[in-house]
């Protein structure tokens, strides 16, 4: 097949993302013209992305891998990517509604760059996620990185947003460093910057390969702390509460949600087709950052009485969940992460959504305000449950087949005292996830004032509240694809 | 493909969705619409139960795989988990227990409820189909499913409608059993991994697992260990059961009635079912260790009964002794013992559930449980005394009433196991004279000597009629105790013979024709 079809999603949103800027510099101010060029922009590219699917080659010279595995983690990044053009619609009220500086802000100026910004995310995430040598994968990450400074720090004259963009900043550079430097580990130890390549001649190193074990985990340390920023992993996460505080809420939400995607994509490839002789290694160390991230993320988030905050340890901590999948080095172990990666952005903007509902009605962030929820609007309370429950992995929830998902193939590893611990973290987090539905349901409502959902709003959380009950009750289909694209980048593996 | 138990276990969902689309607001003509949608689909759901009981056919059940009323489908092809639901002689009482007590717990709540009703009706019918779905449930995904299913509309009704403390005992009861149920959730999934292993196929179906399964005795411990803390806590086993005193005594009174009536029963269902089904060598390894935590129980509940000034209270410690009874004719491991088991279950949702309707009568008119605060009160509600009479000696197991049967097969069962069981589990009745007696001299007996008690209204017509339905069932039981037996018998025998085989299996079995 031609490159330029194989290479549609990327193109298409590149294009658009142009049109979107320049759009907006000539007639400015046009919210619903840039909403829907956005929208189109990332449903053809969605189209683009599922006709490449089975194609299974690598193209340019063989840096980028156009797989399966691929596939859907463009789906599921551009539908993040979607979701939080709807939340970003509504987070931008008209100026008149309220006096808060930061949001009549958003809503005058520089519109046009949220949108064309958001694409261009999106692109570097398409990247990301079919990257197959360590330059393209270094090169997507820090674009994405670039795109998600400019995004956090948004609110330019709220001093809030700007720290939490310098922070995020200092901190992804740094981590940036160290991941360069453990890939020219890699590259000294192979002489090539192409996955398969490295591992060929990892494989075929004399004596025996475990003679590089000194240099290769050193730089798998290294990288993981490029990637673990990425998809803010403990112990590399402390820029995320902050940045998810400051940035507005659609940027929060994508934040939360888009690194994720393209960071545990490339980061399961990566040590995947890369480095699978050393997997008792690495499989280890990720485990154990795995207990570390759960752990710390859950207990932390318990303090919280800030929703964004919270959500921001709730991440941490599913982020631990979702690396449980990669410890299992197995192909149910990429089934599994696939299928909790995809889970949890649906959901995550669910939540994310019900949050800006909320502060844009009461304008604040506290868990307070969500008092009385289930009487000033029922279904936006009901919705939070929903979301809320399925981050906590109740059944019939997506996210409790996502965790049982996740747990069956760490226990088909022997991997029984890394479930053991997940399951505990799994009754702290239902502790505080119950909390917030103690506040909605049990506490008196501060007024009885009904609270409005604005329609994009509900239009989001409605996908992402059928999609988790759907893939709750019916995951088969979506299990199939899943199986199929696991078993190829298996095979590449072996 | 069986619709009855089909319709059976998912009409209150179809009840709870038809709720949440009517508006919020009561009409002004019937302003009791929500109210009366929600006991008609209850009550539809009962009537819907009765053809089960007669058209069931007597069979070995689930120790030999022989279920009823069948549906099996594919349902999570990759993972070979089954949508797979079905009954037998243990799981069908306990079926027809749920239909009979929802709406009778519906109606016990007609007026105490009076905030957010909408909500309260639709989260106990959803919770009634939570817990039929866990009785039906032959596949160990579905069954997990159901379990928790019906954790969180509890946690809401503790939690919305319960009394000062509800939010601490909600979280309390929340995180028992949270943390049983997840060690459950890696057992089930450990059981379909070692399957796997063994034979290359995923499968959660419960009877290919029982068919197909070869665990080496260690793996079996531990298995056994972790579905049985999740089943001792809901029981609630000594020393499990410090959650349900709060669960109890702040829950609103319908709460209350499922809470006892049912949701306890889902711990001895699970006993029965999976550790006796599916571990049976480490079922036989651990009875002795299990029965003494029984009979533990039945006295430690019992004296701390005595001890209570609440007599809300006062009902939830009696539960921990006579749910003690039921975990020790489990495992007295012989047909006696587990039929008794399981009539005691029924025996306690329905005495206990009353109990509790009984104790949100008088405290909708005087707001207050305290003992001290009442006595006379035969003379002024001479027919809730009457009503509270019967039930009160159906639950202290006078022969006759239902409670008797139960309690005595399965002290037969255990005296056959070990004679010291029966020996020590037989003051547990005899306490249970005094405490349940104690409690009902105090409140009714003498003279009214507050005057709060002589203008207390008796029963109204709806509280009879929410109440005569369990007394009826009271004497039934009690003097045609064969109608259940019939059907139980033969499934504990079969499921009893795969535990054990020894000289208790041909004891006579008493009460049947």
């Amino acid at each position: 097949m031609d490159i330029a079809i194989l290479l549609l999603p990327e193109i298409i949103l590149t294009i658009f993302a142009l049109i979107v800027l320049g759009y907006d510099l000539i007639w400015p101010g046009r919210k619903a013209v840039l909403v829907t060029l956005t929208l189109v922009a990332v449903g053809l590219a969605a189209i683009g992305a599922i006709y490449t699917w089975g194609t299974n080659k690598t193209i340019m010279a063989d840096t980028i891998s156009i797989d399966d595995y691929g596939v859907l983690f463009k789906l599921a990044g551009l539908a993040a990517t979607a979701m939080v053009v709807l939340l970003g619609m509504s987070y931008i009220p008209e100026g008149r509604r309220t006096q808060d500086a930061k949001r009549r802000l958003l809503a005058i100026s520089r519109q046009g760059e949220f949108y064309a910004i958001m694409l261009f995310a999106a692109v570097s995430i398409m990247f990301l996620v079919s990257a197959n040598s360590l330059v393209l994968i270094y090169l997507s990450i820090e674009f994405l990185s670039i795109a998600s400074y400019i995004l956090v720090g948004y609110l330019r004259d709220d001093s809030l947003s700007t720290e939490a963009a310098i922070k995020y900043f200092l901190y992804g550079s740094v981590t940036a460093a160290a991941m360069v430097y453990g890939m020219s580990f890699l590259y000294g130890v192979s002489g090539s910057v192409d996955l398969p390549t490295i591992a060929k001649v990892i494989a075929g190193t004399l004596p025996s390969p475990e003679s590089l074990r000194g240099i290769v985990m050193p730089a798998v340390v290294l990288i993981l702390a490029g990637f673990g920023f990425k998809v803010a992993m403990a112990p590399f996460h402390q820029w995320s509460p902050d940045a998810y505080e400051g940035a507005p809420t659609p940027v929060t939400a994508f934040i939360s949600v888009a690194p994720k995607v393209g960071g545990f994509a490339v980061l399961y490839r990566t040590l995947i087709v890369a480095l699978p002789y050393f997997h008792s290694d690495w499989g280890g160390t990720i485990a154990i950052l795995a207990v570390l991230s759960m752990s710390l993320g859950n207990l932390v988030a318990l303090t919280e009485r800030n929703i964004k905050r919270m959500l921001a340890y709730s991440s941490i901590a599913q982020a631990g969940y979702i690396l449980i999948g990669i410890a299992a080095y197995s192909q149910m172990g990429i089934s599994s992460t696939l299928f909790y990666v995809m889970v949890y952005t649906l959901t995550n903007i669910g939540a994310f959504a019900v949050a800006i509902v909320i502060s844009n009605a009461l304008g604040s962030d506290s868990i307070a305000d969500f008092a009385g929820l289930s009487q000033r609007n029922p279904s936006l309370a009901l919705l939070m449950l929903f979301f809320l429950l399925s981050l906590a992995g109740i059944p019939p929830l997506a996210g409790f087949f996502g965790k049982f998902f996740l747990f069956t193939a760490a226990l088909e590893q022997n991997l029984t005292w890394l479930v053991f611990v997940a399951v505990i973290n799994s009754v702290l987090s239902l502790y505080y996830y119950l909390m917030i539905v103690k506040v909605m349901y049990v506490d008196p409502p501060e007024s009885t004032v009904p609270l409005e959902t604005p329609r994009p709003l509900a239009v989001a959380m409605g996908i992402s509240a059928i999609a988790i009950l759907v893939l709750g009750i019916f995951p088969t289909p979506l299990i199939n694809l899943i199986t199929t694209a696991a078993a190829a980048l298996m095979q590449v593996s072996s | 493909m069986n619709m009855t138990l089909l319709a059976v276990t998912f009409l209150p969902l179809v009840g709870a969705l038809v709720l949440l689309l009517m508006d919020n607001q009561p009409s002004r003509r019937n302003p009791a619409v929500l109210r009366w949608t929600a006991l008609g689909f209850s009550v539809f759901t009962f009537l819907l139960s009765l053809p089960l009981l007669l058209t069931f056919q007597t069979g070995a059940g689930f120790g030999s795989g022989d279920m009823s009323f069948v549906t099996d489908v594919l349902w999570i092809i990759p993972w070979g988990i089954h949508f797979h639901i079905g009954v037998d002689g243990i799981s069908l009482p306990l079926i027809l227990l749920t239909t009979f007590l929802t709406p009778l717990a519906l109606l016990s709540g007609w007026t105490s409820i009076e905030k957010r009703q909408k909500e309260f009706l639709i989260l106990m019918l959803l919770l009634e189909t939570g817990m039929l779905g866990v009785f039906v449930a032959l596949d160990l995904f579905l069954f997990y499913l159901f379990w928790e299913f019906t954790l969180i509309p509890m946690i809401l009704l503790i939690g919305i409608w319960g009394s000062d403390r509800r939010v601490y005992a909600a979280i309390k009861f929340f995180l028992y059993t949270a943390v049983g149920s997840l060690l459950m959730l890696i057992a089930i999934l450990a059981l379909v991994v070692i399957h796997a292993n063994q034979t290359g196929q995923y499968t959660f179906d419960l009877l290919a697992l029982k068919a197909g399964l070869k665990l080496d005795p260690a793996a079996q411990i531990w298995l056994f260990l972790a579905f049985f803390l999740a089943f001792a806590i809901k029981v609630p086993l000594w020393p499990l059961h410090t959650w349900l005193p709060d669960a109890h005594t702040e829950a609103p009174t319908p709460g209350s009635v499922i809470l006892a009536g049912v949701l306890l029963k889902l711990g001895g269902y699970g006993m029965l079912r999976y550790n006796l089904g599916l571990f049976p060598d480490a079922a036989r390894t651990l009875a002795p260790a299990i029965a003494i935590l029984a009979i533990i129980g039945i006295i430690y509940g019992a004296l701390v009964s005595f001890a209570q000034k609440d007599l809300k209270r006062l009902v939830a410690y009696s539960s921990v002794s006579h749910m003690g009874f039921v975990v020790l004719g489990i495992f007295s491991l012989n047909p006696l013992g587990i039929s008794g088991a399981v009539l005691q279950m029924v025996n306690h949702g329905l005495s206990t559930g009353a109990l509790f309707m009984l104790v949100g009568v008088i405290y909708e008119r005087r707001h207050t449980r305290l003992l001290s605060e009442f006595g006379g009160l035969g003379i002024s509600m001479p027919i809730y005394a009457a009503l509270m009479l019967i039930i009160t000696l159906s639950s202290l197991a006078v022969p006759g009433l239902n409670g008797f049967i139960g309690e005595f097969a399965i002290l037969q069962g255990a005296f056959a196991t070990n004679w010291i069981y029966a020996a020590f589990a037989t003051v547990g009745m005899i306490l249970a004279a005094v405490y349940l007696l104690w409690m009902y001299q105090q409140i009714f007996t003498g003279e009214i000597k507050n005057p709060a008690n002589a203008a207390v209204r008796d029963l109204n017509r709806r509280e009879i009629w929410s109440l005569v339905p369990i007394v009826i069932m009271v004497f039934v039981l009690g003097l045609y105790p064969a109608l259940f037996l019939n059907i139980i018998v033969p499934a504990a025998q079969s499921l009893a013979s795969q535990v054990i085989q020894h000289a208790a299996l041909t004891l006579q079995f008493p009460f049947l024709p």
